[in-house]
C-alpha cells in the first residue's frame, strides 16, 4: 500500500531544483550551527586544556619576581626574588589546594652561548611532585631525574636542539663548573617548558647557595574550588605576589565573547533566512498544488491528514539539509577552525571546533525543530482547503 | 419507487449563493429519488446548476434548504450544515467521484494514484482492488507509468479507478469526458454503463454530451436551477 511518506516524498521530486535549493539552505544553516555550537565547546576546552597543560592554576612568586622565562631573560637573569620553603605548610592548611609543586629558578651567564653570550636558566623542580602534576610531558629520551639531589637534568626539546645534547651528554653550568648529566629530552609540548632545563630542586638550591628557597610554588587547586576567593586568601601571606591562570582564560574569553557574539548573529541570521526559504518553499508548493489538495479532500483526506502531507514535506527536506549541514560541519570543522583562527584575537593550541556526537544530535534537533515550525503555517493554509473551492478554483 | 430500493433521495434542496444584497438560486426546490444500481445523467446548459446539484447530492456542499436522506438516513437537514469533517466522512464511505480534470498526482505511478485514497482511508477488503480495476479498466500495461506517458482516455481510466479503489456504493462523474474526444468519450461512457450494470453501482452523472447522456438509464434536464422533465 502507498504511504503517506511515499506520497510526500515524491511531492518534493516535482520541483526538483527548488526543493534542492531550500535544503541547501537548511544545510548551510545546520553547518554554521553545528560548527557554532563546537566552537563553543572546542575553544573553551582547548583554553582549559592548555591552562591545564601548565599543571597548576595557580602560581605563587615572591612579590617582583619575574614568573616566566622570557621576562627573566629580558632582565638579563636578574631581579629574582625569593620565598621561604617553609611557605608550603602555610599554603597547604588550604583546603581548596590539591596539590603544589615547588619551584626554584636561577640563571646564569653563558660566555658560548651565541655569538656574545647569553643567559641560560635552570629550573628546580621537585621530582615527587611536578612529574605528576605535568603528567602530560612526553619523554622523546630517557626519562626524569634518578634522585631528587642528583645533578642531572632534563632538557625540554628546543633547549635541547638550541643546546645539542642528547641524553648520556653532559651540560657545564658555566661560573660554577659543574656538570650535570642529561637523563632525558622531552618531546615538543608546545609550552614553555620546550626551551627549559629542569633540574632536580635540591640540587640547584646546593649549587647556587639557595638552601630553603623558593622563586615560585605552582599550586593546583580542586576542581570545585572558588579560584578567585582562594587567590585572596593567598593575597594575605608576606610579600607574595599571585598569578591566576583562571584570571588569564576569563580575559581571554572576555575577547572571545564578542566573536562568538559576532558568529552567533551569523547563525541566527542563516536559521532565520532558512527557515523563511522553509516557509516560502512549502507555501508557493501548497498554492500551487490548490486544487489537487481540494481533490485529496473530496477522495477522503481528513484535514488532519492533509495537515501531515505537508508537514512531512518540511521533515523530509529538514531532514535532509539537517543531515548534509552536520555533514559539512563534520568534514569542514578543520577549515571552519582555520577560518576562526584568524578572526580570533587569541587562539589556544588543539581543535577550535570540537564536534560531538551530542552537538550533532542538538543542532540536527534544533534544525527539525526550527523546520517543523516552520512548516506549520503552510500546512494549517493546506488542511484548511475546502475541496469545493479548490476545484472550483482556476489557479493550477 | 419503493423505500429500500431508493439510494439517494432529495427533498426540496436549494442552494443560494449570496451576491451583496442579492440572493442567487443556484438550485432551487430539487426533490427527487435516486435508485439504487440507477444511472442517472444530469444535462443543461451552462449555470442551469447541474454541477451545484452534483455536489450537494455528493456531499461537497451542504444545501441552503431542505434535506438529503441516503440509504433512508438523513445526511443533511435543512439549518443544519455539516462540517468539513462530517462532509468528508460521509464522502469516503459512500461515494467515488470522477472530474472533468483528471487531477492526478504527476509525481506518481498510475497504481500509486489509484491507491492513492486508501493512503488516507481504507475499507475493508480493498486490498485486491488494484489489480482487478487495473484489468476491468484496461489499463495494466500501464501500472507503472507516470501521467505524463499517459493518453487523456487513459488518464480518465486512472481516475476512475481511483474513485472506485474504496468500493464506493455511488460513483459522481462531472463532466468526466469534457476533456477528452469522440471516440475516448464513448469508451468512458460505456465504462460506467458497465460499471453500473456489472457492478451494481450507482451513478450518476453531469455532462453537455447528450450522447453519453443517452448511456443512463433516465435522463433529468436542470434549467434555471430547477428540474425540468426526468
Amino acid at each position: 500500500m502507498l504511504s503517506i511518506y511515499k506520497v510526500s516524498f515524491k511531492n518534493l521530486l516535482r520541483k526538483k531544483t527548488r526543493s534542492l535549493l531550500t535544503v541547501v539552505g537548511i544545510g548551510l544553516s545546520a553547518w554554521v550551527l553545528a560548527s557554532l555550537l563546537g566552537f563553543n565547546s572546542g575553544y573553551e576546552s582547548a583554553l582549559n586544556k592548555d591552562i591545564d597543560n601548565m599543571g597548576f592554576q595557580v602560581l605563587l612568586t615572591a612579590k617582583g619576581c619575574p614568573y616566566e622565562a622570557a621576562t627573566l631573560m629580558l632582565k638579563g637573569g636578574t631581579g629574582l626574588r625569593y620565598m621561604q620553603e617553609s611557605i608550603t605548610d602555610k599554603v597547604l592548611t588550604h583546603p581548596e589546594v590539591e596539590k603544589i609543586t615547588p619551584m626554584l629558578m636561577h640563571a646564569v651567564f653563558d660566555p658560548n652561548k651565541g655569538e656574545s653570550g647569553g643567559i641560560t636558566a635552570y629550573l628546580g623542580v621537585d621530582p615527587a611532585t611536578f612529574p605528576a602534576m605535568k603528567s602530560f610531558l612526553e619523554f622523546q629520551q630517557g626519562q626524569w631525574f634518578s634522585d631528587s639531589e642528583a645533578q642531572e637534568a632534563v632538557m625540554g626539546y628546543e633547549a635541547a636542539e638550541l643546546e645539542q645534547r642528547e641524553v648520556g651528554d653532559s651540560l657545564l653550568i658555566p661560573e660554577y663548573n659543574i656538570e650535570l648529566k642529561v637523563v632525558g629530552v622531552l618531546k615538543r609540548s608546545g609550552t614553555q617548558d620546550d626551551g627549559t632545563i629542569f633540574v632536580p630542586i635540591r640540587a640547584v638550591q646546593s649549587i647556587f647557595d639557595k638552601k630553603g628557597e623558593l622563586t615560585a610554588l605552582g599550586i593546583k587547586v580542586k576542581k570545585d574550588a572558588d579560584i578567585a576567593r582562594f587567590e585572596e586568601k593567598l593575597y594575605e601571606l608576606p610579600d607574595v605576589q599571585v598569578v591566576s591562570l583562571a584570571q588569564v582564560k576569563q580575559t581571554i574569553m572576555n575577547l572571545v565573547s564578542t566573536a562568538k557574539v559576532m558568529v552567533a548573529s551569523i547563525a541566527l541570521i542563516a536559521i532565520m533566512i532558512s527557515m523563511v526559504g522553509v516557509i516560502n518553499t512549502v507555501l508557493m508548493s501548497v498554492f500551487e498544488r490548490f486544487q489537487e489538495i481540494g481533490i485529496l479532500k473530496s477522495i477522503g483526506a481528513m484535514p488532519w491528514d492533509i495537515f501531515k502531507l505537508i508537514w512531512i514535506e518540511t521533515f523530509v527536506m529538514c531532514l535532509l539539509g539537517g543531515i548534509a549541514g552536520t555533514g559539512l560541519s563534520l568534514a569542514l570543522s578543520k577549515t571552519t577552525g582555520i577560518l576562526l583562527r584568524r578572526l580570533l584575537p587569541y587562539a589556544p593550541t588543539g581543535s577550535l571546533i570540537q564536534l560531538t556526537p551530542e552537538i550533532v544530535a542538538v543542532t540536527l534537533a534544533l534544525v527539525l525543530a526550527i523546520g517543523l515550525a516552520s512548516g506549520i503555517y503552510p500546512a494549517w493554509r493546506a488542511a484548511r482547503v475546502r475541496p469545493l473551492e479548490a476545484i472550483r478554483s482556476e489557479v493550477e | 419507487m419503493n423505500d429500500s430500493s431508493v439510494r439517494i433521495a432529495a427533498n426540496a434542496l436549494t442552494k443560494v449563493y449570496q451576491r451583496g444584497r442579492e440572493e442567487i438560486f443556484a438550485i432551487r426546490d430539487i426533490s427527487l429519488e435516486i435508485a439504487r444500481s440507477e444511472f442517472v445523467a444530469f444535462i443543461g446548459p451552462s449555470g442551469s446548476g447541474k454541477t451545484t446539484l452534483i455536489n450537494v447530492l455528493g456531499c461537497l456542499d451542504n444545501p441552503s434548504h431542505g434535506t438529503l436522506s441516503i440509504d433512508g438516513r438523513v445526511i443533511m437537514g435543512g439549518d443544519k450544515a455539516l462540517s468539513e469533517k462530517e462532509l468528508t466522512r460521509i464522502r469516503r464511505e459512500l461515494f467515488g467521484y470522477i472530474f472533468q480534470k483528471f487531477y492526478l498526482i504527476s509525481t506518481l505511478t498510475v497504481a500509486e494514484n489509484i491507491l492513492l485514497p486508501c493512503t488516507f482511508f481504507r475499507k475493508a477488503g480493498t486490498e485486491n482492488q488494484l489489480p482487478r480495476l487495473l484489468q476491468l479498466l484496461g489499463i495494466e500495461k500501464r501500472r507503472n507509468h507516470l501521467p505524463a506517458q499517459l493518453s487523456g482516455g487513459e488518464m480518465q481510466r486512472v481516475a476512475i479507478a481511483r474513485a472506485l479503489i474504496n468500493r464506493p456504493s455511488i460513483l459522481l462523474a462531472d463532466e468526466p469526458t469534457g476533456n477528452l474526444d469522440t471516440a475516448r468519450s464513448r469508451e468512458i461512457g460505456e465504462i460506467l454503463r458497465q460499471l453500473n450494470r456489472e457492478e451494481g453501482l450507482t451513478v450518476i452523472l453531469v455532462t453537455h454530451n447528450l450522447e453519453l447522456a443517452r448511456t443512463a438509464d433516465r435522463i433529468i434536464e436542470l434549467r434555471d436551477g430547477q428540474l425540468h422533465g426526468g
